[in-house]
């Protein structure tokens, strides 16, 4: 308790500091991730409708710390909330909008492959269990018809820091693999089998980068803007699919076709059915209550994600995240316009 | 006469007693609420797993199981080795500087390793990622492993990827040394001429000199400067975490990454949402906080013991 009330204390003095410098309609906390696309929407929608938003990337776990308490207007978080986190929420029904789509690609360092390099699943299980140790194993061979794998040893680099990439990750993995699902599991922070742990996607690029036969998970738009090697992966079609904007879109859509009219939006979308779906792929989401104390920021905050869902949705690429589905936009849109009740 | 004017000023004199006073106590206090706070919220977690939190490797927060062991391990033998490497390269310039250095080099170089503390710690992080673990994995570990064939010991077994327990302990060196050299060369420059002008009129050299009159006349204070490197390393977050590997393992190779208890709290402090989790993160917290407490009381003791059998 004394921690919560001690985080809560520093983030209202920061958010007071930053309140008196310009007056702030809205504020939220929560995902590093969306951050530079949450930002974008932020300073678009100012210049737009007049409204500021002050938005901390704190992370996903002290964004929904901060939403159950009550100190900040919204959260964001890569990870859906547990319901026990759910049920802990003080301020009632917590909803999840889907804001936009990121990915989760396997960046590798091997010189002498030219050619990207193909996984499956399966592999990619047995990689990070540590039952695959060599590059030139049969397993890895037979997806890479052609392709001369050095015999050099694999180094697994994972995330060291809680974070909503290895969540992804390692929702994939448990999607995939039987033996994850039962050894390691998913979560921000799981017990790694084998490898090496980096800070941030910097600290996993970073070694991967340096060490010849290292393989490591980043988010797709930190692999892209910095030019790194990402590999194809065999979805559950069995189709290899490089980690293009279309590709995550495609698993979204191929997830929400089969979603039920009520869905509370708390889905994994990794390993998605789609032919042309990129497997390790996921949803940001924006925590809204579902009533809110006061009518006036419900309305502003209603107001906003309708704009990111419509408007906000064009510029997701630009920034390497991919735009959601248009069947998705449409409902979401219905459920922003119902916020506006207040309490 | 004298009483009245003692007495016209005790009005103030007695706010200004009172103020320092509670200036004083509130840094105890202070300690005293933290250490609280600290072990309250680490109390859920130490309750659960008991000695098995000091002794136990495994750390899942996927299924809430938390054993700090190879962090506990990780921050002492971090800490120790760099202070192998650092004491004598700290102790080395110090006594060069006060003792050898001609005037014009003095103050230059002395600024130079003073400098060295103000670096951020990120920046020795970065550095680390970059410059350090490439030369350690590309020279230092083959040199130690093949060349030297140490490579069949304990100490230096196992594949050299670079983040590894050795990083961590020659980074954490670098930013120690300037704490521990520092203040040595303050102490030396305040063993009295008449020390040094004593061993030289019974004919020693200036090597025999420094060995058997400055350094011990000084050598509590040096201790003092090696403790204080101590602390500093104990409680080092940033750097450590971007060189050391992160891995909860116990490993006798200081080839193999490994982890500390900062990094540890600094790794997953912002993510962690299950109160068994924030929990255990304090109680690691709580156990730095008395291995510091401990290793500082040690020190003192030791300070004590040096300087009474100085004055003996």
């Amino acid at each position: 308790m004394r921690i919560r009330t001690l985080s809560v204390a520093l983030v209202l003095a920061a958010v007071a500091t930053t309140a008196s410098a310009q007056s702030v309609d809205l504020t939220g906390a929560g995902a590093t991730f969306p951050y530079p696309i949450y930002s974008k929407w932020f300073s678009d929608y100012a210049a737009k409708a007049r409204v500021r938003i002050n938005y901390q990337s704190i992370g996903s776990g002290g964004g929904i710390r901060q939403l159950s308490e009550e100190t900040v207007d919204f959260g964001a978080s890569d990870a859906p909330m547990s319901d026990a986190e759910l049920a802990k929420a003080k301020g009632g029904k917590v909803l999840h909008f889907p804001m936009v789509l990121g990915a989760v690609v396997l960046t590798y360092n091997l010189p002498d492959v030219q050619k990207t390099l193909k996984l499956s699943g399966a592999v990619l299980g047995e990689i990070f269990l540590g039952r695959i140790t060599k590059w030139n194993d049969p397993r890895i061979a037979a997806l890479n018809a052609g392709v001369n794998l050095p015999t050099k040893d694999i180094l697994v680099v994972h995330r060291s820091d809680g974070s909503g990439t290895s969540y992804i990750f390692t929702d994939y993995l448990t999607a995939v693999s039987p033996a994850w699902a039962g050894g390691p599991g998913k979560g921000k922070e799981v017990q790694w089998p084998v490898g090496l742990g980096g800070k941030g996607n910097e600290g996993v690029a970073g070694q991967v980068r340096q060490i010849a036969g290292a393989v490591g998970y980043v988010e797709l738009a930190y692999a892209r803007q910095n030019k790194l090697a990402y590999a194809e992966l065999q979805n559950a079609s069995g189709v290899f699919v490089a980690p293009t904007i279309e590709a995550i879109t495609e698993a979204a859509a191929s997830v929400a076709k089969k979603l039920e009219k009520d869905t509370d939006y708390r889905v994994s979308i990794v390993n998605a059915p789609g032919k042309k779906a990129y497997p390790i792929s996921s949803f940001t989401w924006l925590l809204v209550y579902e009533k809110m104390t006061d009518a006036g920021k419900a309305r502003k905050l209603a107001d906003f994600i309708k704009y990111a869902l419509k408007d906000g949705q064009k510029s997701a690429p630009t920034l390497d995240y991919a735009p959601l589905p248009g069947n998705v936009v449409k409902q979401l849109e219905q459920r922003a316009a119902a916020l506006t009740s207040g309490r | 006469m004298a009483s009245t004017s003692l007495h016209g000023a005790s009005v103030g004199d007695r706010i200004f007693r009172l103020a320092t006073t509670a200036f004083a106590l509130s840094i105890p206090l202070l300690l005293v609420l933290l250490a609280i706070d600290v072990a309250a919220a680490a109390w859920p977690a130490l309750k659960t797993f008991g000695v098995a939190f000091l002794t136990s490797s495994r750390w899942d927060a996927v299924d809430g199981v938390f054993g700090a062991a190879p962090a506990i391990y990780g921050t002492i033998v971090s800490s120790v080795l760099a202070l192998l490497i650092a004491t004598p390269l700290a102790v080395g310039v110090a006594i060069f500087l006060s003792e050898f250095a001609p005037a014009w080099l003095r103050q230059p170089v002395a600024f130079l390793v003073d400098l060295l503390a103000a670096i951020p710690s990120v920046v020795y992080g970065l550095w680390g990622i970059f410059v350090l673990v490439p030369f350690l994995r590309e020279r230092v570990m083959p040199l130690l492993a093949d060349r030297l064939h140490l490579g069949g010991t304990p100490l230096f077994s196992g594949p050299a990827y670079g983040p590894s327990m050795l990083a961590a302990a020659v980074i954490l060196a670098i930013m120690v040394l300037p704490y521990i050299s520092s203040v040595t060369r303050e102490v030396l420059m305040a063993v009295p001429r008449s020390q040094r002008e004593a061993a030289l009129a019974l004919g020693a050299t200036r090597w025999e000199m420094i060995w058997g009159a400055v350094l011990p006349y000084a050598s509590s204070g040096v201790l003092g400067s090696i403790i204080l490197g101590l602390g500093r390393a104990l409680g080092e977050t940033m750097a450590v975490t971007m060189v050391i590997g992160n891995r909860h393992e116990i490993s006798s190779s200081l080839f193999a990454p490994g982890y500390t208890m900062a990094s540890l709290i600094a790794n997953e402090f912002s993510e962690a949402t299950n109160d068994l989790h924030l929990s255990a993160l304090m109680a690691v917290g709580a156990v730095l906080l008395a291995i510091t407490l401990v290793v500082n009381v040690l020190a003192r003791w030791l300070v004590w013991r040096v300087q009474r059998q100085g004055q003996a």
